[in-house]
């Protein structure tokens, strides 16, 4: 075929356009977001102080400060990276946010609580639940997000897929976040951090080898 | 016409193809087909490769700028999306030809203005088949690209709808698109 035919057959096809990928991608999120928290609600639901600890626990709050400092710039970035004219470059740094809020919290933990409980605050009540609950929360996001990214064009797969599970892993741990009683910065650092990392690399497994196109 | 002039240009008959101008989509392929040849050309020069198939690579840039073209954002210049999807697709042919991956080629190296003389004698023939598709799909390609009819002509010969024309033809560009994917030299 000459390159001016099958041009004739592109134009053919002009009205076949999807709509723009970054509404693609924040419905995705939302989707996959809303399933999990029907599935959270079924299964699991919010604790039952929560009214009370929102008003109360600092510790609490920042619980959903450290996920969202997590979930804002995976987001933006995600929806980015799906473009692939988009140069992340220092918008990278966003993701820096997070761990920095955390080691934050974990020296202001450190210092307003004897030694002598450091260790009881770490482990808390439900360390195995945690890291099995954050992932399984995950994966319907996951799934949104790899939906959305596969009708994009993202230049580097391994990086989106691997944004695109740290993104996922947000939204699940701002669902279990809202159920789990330990809310201690040593526990978050413990055992939320391997739901995160866990799911970034899950999506930057996937994503090398199902996003390229 | 400088660099920002013709991208402009290029923008606007971008967003008049998603809105569904054939016309104006015809006219922009045509255009960065022109710019393609080149940049395919120089780009696998810059990293040693000699190629006497650039319009191979041409025209599978041209399907993928055309199934992805809802990842291009409005507000910003037509030029760098397109040098991007032409990248992606050098380097995901240079990986099928078992060169490693990491070869990066530097976009800022391609003049956009860059309309070489070479260009007119890289337009032969690609002598791809549509042998992936159906007889029918291959028909219904074949009438509207070589023949140069329209959906409905087609739609009225061959006793289909013209939705379910349109629909064939969507699918068989998809799968040319993924033909290309899974040719391995």
């Amino acid at each position: 075929m000459k390159t001016d035919d099958l041009i004739k057959a592109l134009a053919a096809d002009a009205k076949s356009v999807e709509p723009p990928i970054a509404q693609t991608v924040a419905l995705a999120v939302g989707v996959g977001a809303l399933v999990s928290t029907l599935l959270f609600l079924w299964a699991l639901g919010i604790r039952g102080n929560f009214m009370d600890s929102i008003a109360t626990s600092i510790r609490f709050i920042f619980k959903f400060v450290l996920t969202m400092s997590v979930i804002i710039p995976a987001f933006l970035l995600v929806r980015g990276l799906s473009r692939p004219d988009f140069q992340p470059g220092n918008n990278l740094w966003w993701l820096a946010l997070a761990p920095l809020l955390l080691l934050a919290a974990i020296l202001l933990e450190l210092a307003s609580v004897p030694a002598d409980a450091w260790h009881a605050r770490m482990m808390g009540h439900n360390a195995v639940p945690c890291m099995i609950i954050i992932p399984l929360l995950s994966l319907a996001p996951l799934a949104a997000i790899f939906y959305a990214l596969r009708r994009g064009a993202p230049v580097d797969p391994t990086i989106a897929g691997a944004v695109g599970g740290l993104l996922s892993a947000g939204i699940g741990a701002t669902l279990y976040a809202s159920h789990c009683p330990d809310d201690s910065p040593l526990f978050l650092a413990a055992w939320y951090t391997i739901g995160f990392v866990l799911m970034t690399a899950l999506g930057a497994l996937i994503g090398s080898r199902f996003l390229r196109w | 016409m400088d660099r920002k002039a013709r991208d402009a240009e290029w923008s606007k008959l971008m967003r008049a193809a998603i809105a569904g101008d054939e016309a104006a989509y015809r006219m922009l392929l045509a255009d960065l087909s022109r710019l393609l040849r080149g940049v395919v050309r120089r780009g696998f020069a810059g990293v040693g490769v000699a190629r006497d198939d650039v319009e191979d690579v041409v025209q599978e840039v041209l399907l993928a700028i055309h199934l992805k073209r809802h990842t291009w954002d409005p507000s910003m210049p037509l030029g760098p999306w397109v040098l991007a999807i032409a990248r992606n697709k050098m380097i995901d042919d240079l990986r099928r030809r078992g060169r490693r991956p990491e070869v990066s080629i530097d976009l800022t190296q391609f003049d956009i203005e860059g309309e070489d003389q070479q260009a007119s004698i890289d337009a032969h023939d690609v002598a791809r088949v549509l042998n992936g598709l159906s007889q029918r799909n291959r028909e219904i390609v074949q009438a509207i690209s070589i023949d140069g009819h329209s959906a409905r002509d087609v739609a009225d010969r061959l006793g289909m709808t013209e939705v379910s024309v349109r629909v064939a033809l969507h699918r068989s560009l998809k799968t040319l698109a993924d033909t290309y994917q899974e040719k391995v030299q």
